[in-house]
């Protein structure tokens, strides 16, 4: 495959996607403006971080009144999964020049990572070359439109009345992210204790009890995951 | 009311944040691998965060000056059921959807 022909494989390979992010990005922007951010600054958001889940998160937490470093430290506790992106593609595309590299790592999203790693993974013939292009076909579809849709969204949010009470889509953006997650015991322990926890913490001032109930469930998670394996290997 | 200060801290120190993990293995550690506890801790970061995010705005919404709403209960369930079947867009219209309907009808 040669790099142009891969640009543009990667480019169609990611077209379903378009799907769930012209609505996502919409979403995204009729929310931040129904929050009382302007166009710009709903823009300039979609723009330095591209990573839905963790916008809707700063958001969501501003709006609470929540402190500066307790929305940050939140936000970024759900983008470091893309650490383990990052991990991934070493082996695919580490041999690009620094410059690349970095680009690549702004334009890194979750559905086209996931798309050119399979196609990484499928066709081991393609050349280190192709695989950097591939990478570029899938980003540049979906990136545009995270951030055109964004703006429409933006500017649209403007003529959707109060009483269409837009603020309820953000925990249901949550859900929606979080139900697909539940794929086995220690994710579902994990995410029940979770919703306890923040029941429990809910008096704790500036949102921190999000910090807690985030920490305890993901060593939940961890540890159920490590009992269960304990006890396969008991019963083996 | 979203204060200027606050909005611009976050947004410029959640951006470069975002690069720097992005960028953490591709640009800087190359061929390192991430240990095993930090893998293990990783696979559960968004099932711990996001219910903590939606428990509280689903059971107190400032929207409702902190009551319960049972509308809102509703349509989070009927969020999270289509969301199990893996749709996340079919999920937000599951949510949306029954929340205007209960409306409408209530």
């Amino acid at each position: 495959m040669t790099p142009t022909k891969a640009f543009w494989r990667g480019y169609l390979d990611c077209a379903p996607f378009i799907l769930i992010v012209v609505p996502y990005s919409m979403l995204f922007g009729v929310v931040a403006r129904d929050a009382g951010l302007d166009v710009l600054q709903t823009m300039s958001m979609s723009v330095l971080v591209i990573a839905g889940a963790s916008q809707f998160t700063a958001l969501a937490l501003l709006q609470d009144q929540a402190p500066v470093f307790i929305a940050l430290l939140t936000a970024l506790a759900v983008n470091l999964r893309m650490a383990m992106y990052s991990a991934a593609l070493v082996p695919h595309v580490g041999h690009a020049r620094f410059g690349t590299r970095a680009l690549m790592a702004y334009l890194m999203v979750d559905q086209a990572f996931a798309v050119a790693v399979k196609t990484y993974e499928d066709r081991p013939e393609m050349t280190p070359d192709a695989k950097v292009a591939y990478y570029f076909g899938a980003m540049m579809l979906i990136c545009p439109i995270w951030y055109g849709c964004t703006f429409l969204g933006a500017v649209m949010g403007q003529a959707i009345p109060d009483s269409w009470s837009l603020d309820f889509a953000v925990p249901v953006c949550f859900i929606a992210l979080t139900a697909p997650l539940l794929r086995s015991l220690p994710h579902v322990v994990a995410a029940l204790t979770s919703c306890a926890m923040a029941i429990a913490f809910g008096w704790v001032p500036w949102s921190l009890g999000i910090i807690f109930a985030a920490l305890i469930a993901m060593a939940v998670g961890a540890q159920t995951e490590l009992y269960l394996k304990r006890r396969e290997a008991r019963a083996a | 009311m979203i204060d200027d200060t606050t909005f611009w801290l976050l947004t410029i120190g959640l951006g470069i944040g975002t690069f720097a993990i992005r960028f953490s293995f591709l640009g800087l550690l190359g061929g390192k691998e991430l240990p095993d506890w930090a893998l293990l801790h990783l696979r559960y970061v968004g099932v711990a965060v996001f219910p903590a995010l939606f428990t509280p705005l689903v059971l107190w919404p400032d929207a409702t000056g902190g009551e319960v709403d049972p509308v809102r209960i509703l349509a989070a369930c009927a969020a999270f059921l289509v969301g199990l079947k893996g749709s996340v867009i079919g999920a937000i219209v599951a949510g949306m959807g029954t929340f205007y309907a209960l409306h409408f009808l209530t």
